[in-house]
């Protein structure tokens, strides 16, 4: 796969085809599977995807410590001013699948398991209200993989790495890119959401209560596919982000490597730290011992 | 190289790919080095493995593991009770293991009429593992390939027989490693081959006389 979006698009460009065409082909010529099955493979994500969203919006779901649950329901059935729209549906969906992860449920790590929502809620939520088949999505999944490529060789898909801007902040500029192609924007607008959402989630920490992906894991996959819808509006209106997308990525990396350890996942700085969240963790997380 | 299928993948059981899905991992070579679901299983958590692992249902995962279930497998939810009907009798400790580990590492040791593997691996991140001990043996076992374990006595052109058989059996071989304890004592072979390991290979393998103990591993990933 690619190690620079910017020659990524540059390719589609040239071929006259879309990123998740680009992508489909490259990774049927690297030669470790057919295209058949990178489709198989990837339309099997998107069932499970559409599975996970349908079950988390029940609203019966407590993870393990019962401290998340419910949530996702509560919102698409909320009365705010964005009720009833794109909006809410991503959000609610990118809750849903993170209730069922808590949970133990069945979901895609796209890229990890603690950012699994945010690519399914943008898709699906954009899916919803737009007429688009099962060819198109699995294309849209295909652009979403070749970004995380991009992000995993040039800077990091892990929070003990990277902080939460590696997890849920990679996982919105995948999403913003698969945004785009699944609405008809260009390679060359794709590439420009990825940087207009990621910008917005640079320096991001990784501060989950107990270290468990339940708090605020949870609500960031909500708010990480805000920031990607955020980029997709601006990038199909033709907004051009004037840092090159490929330096974007890199300074998340940069960033990652720069925050101290608190903020990589240990449960160390941030709200994990916080008297409340100290005082959770320790009723409610880090007491449960191992059943004998 | 980074495939499409790595970032949007794998489907799991959350709730954390190296704390839930590669614990399973771990726990399905713990299985195939006993070759089936062990009565006893000790199971000892180092490092985060034992911080958070309950919270994660580290536990549930390694149990679902050792009773092959696989990480996409929903019944990793009840697999400790599951464990208890299968007469499978599981202890988890947390322990700080010796030695420099990755801050996800257990130490499993299964046992099975009258036999018994102890491996110890680590769970890498976004499912990935590495097995790094067999039986006291330092080894590396990623799972992404169909793997032999071969304990032989330590003697001259063993490696050759293996490789021989395999070949005459039609497989194809990706990687091999030999490591040993002492010199003329039992070397533990590891083959990672490019496809599963063939009848015929299997029995010319065991057919050579130095060869204690052969297993197959398969591909968890």
């Amino acid at each position: 796969m690619y190690d620079s979006l910017l020659e990524a698009v540059e390719a589609a460009e040239a071929a006259g085809v879309s990123l998740g065409e680009l992508a489909l082909e490259t990774e049927a010529a690297g030669g470790l599977r057919t295209r058949e099955q990178v489709e198989h493979g990837l339309q099997r994500a998107l069932d499970v995807m559409r599975g996970a969203v349908e079950r988390g919006l029940k609203g019966d779901l407590y993870s393990v410590s019962g401290l998340v649950g419910g949530d996702a329901a509560k919102l698409r059935n909320g009365t705010g001013p964005l009720a009833g729209t794109v909006f809410t549906d991503a959000l609610s969906a990118a809750l849903a699948v993170q209730e069922v992860n808590a949970a133990m449920g069945v979901i895609v790590a796209a890229p990890t398991a603690g950012g699994a929502g945010v690519l399914p809620g943008v898709l699906l939520g954009l899916a919803g209200r737009h007429n688009l088949d099962d060819d198109a999505m699995v294309r849209a999944l295909a652009t979403a993989g070749l970004v995380g490529a991009v992000v995993a060789v040039r800077a990091s898909l892990s929070g003990a790495e990277g902080g939460c801007q590696a997890e849920t902040g990679a996982a919105a500029g995948m999403a913003a890119a698969a945004g785009v192609e699944l609405l008809g924007g260009t390679p060359r607008q794709a590439m420009h959401a990825v940087s207009l959402t990621m910008q917005g989630t640079l320096g991001l920490v990784c501060d989950p209560l107990g270290g468990l992906v339940e708090v605020p894991c949870v609500y960031r996959n909500a708010t990480g596919a805000a920031m990607a819808l955020a980029g997709i509006e601006m990038a199909l209106a033709g907004v051009a982000f004037p840092i090159p997308v490929d330096e974007v990525v890199d300074t998340m990396g940069q960033i990652g490597r720069d925050m101290d350890v608190r903020y990589r996942e240990t449960a160390g700085g941030g709200l994990a730290a916080t008297p409340t969240g100290r005082r959770l963790a320790r009723e409610r997380l880090v007491q449960l011992k191992p059943r004998k | 190289m980074v495939s499409l299928l790595d970032i949007i993948g794998p489907v799991m059981v959350g709730p954390s790919s190296s704390h839930t899905a590669g614990a399973c991992r771990l726990g399905l070579i713990a299985r195939a080095l006993l070759g089936g679901t062990p009565e006893t299983a000790k199971v000892e958590l180092h490092g985060s493995f034992a911080r958070t692992g309950t919270g994660h249902g580290t536990d549930r995962a390694i149990a679902a593991g050792l009773l092959g279930y696989q990480p996409d497998d929903e019944r990793i939810r009840e697999a400790l009770d599951h464990a208890e009907r299968a007469g499978m009798t599981i202890t988890f400790d947390n322990t700080k293991l010796r030695g420099e580990h990755h801050p996800n590492t257990t130490r499993i040791t299964v046992r099975r009429e009258g036999r018994s593997a102890v491996m110890t691996g680590s769970s890498l991140g976004a499912g990935r593992i590495l097995v790094t001990a067999i039986d006291n043996f330092p080894v590396e076992i990623t799972g992404t390939y169909p793997t032999l374990v071969v304990v032989a006595h330590d003697e001259p052109g063993i490696v050759a027989s293996v490789a021989t058989a395999l070949s005459e059996g039609a497989v194809n071989l990706a990687t091999m490693r030999v490591s040993r304890r002492q010199k003329g004592g039992d070397a533990i072979h590891i083959y990672e081959l490019d496809s599963p390991p063939t009848p015929d290979a299997l029995e010319r393998i065991r057919a050579i006389k130095a060869v204690k103990t052969l297993r197959v591993v398969e591909r968890v990933s």
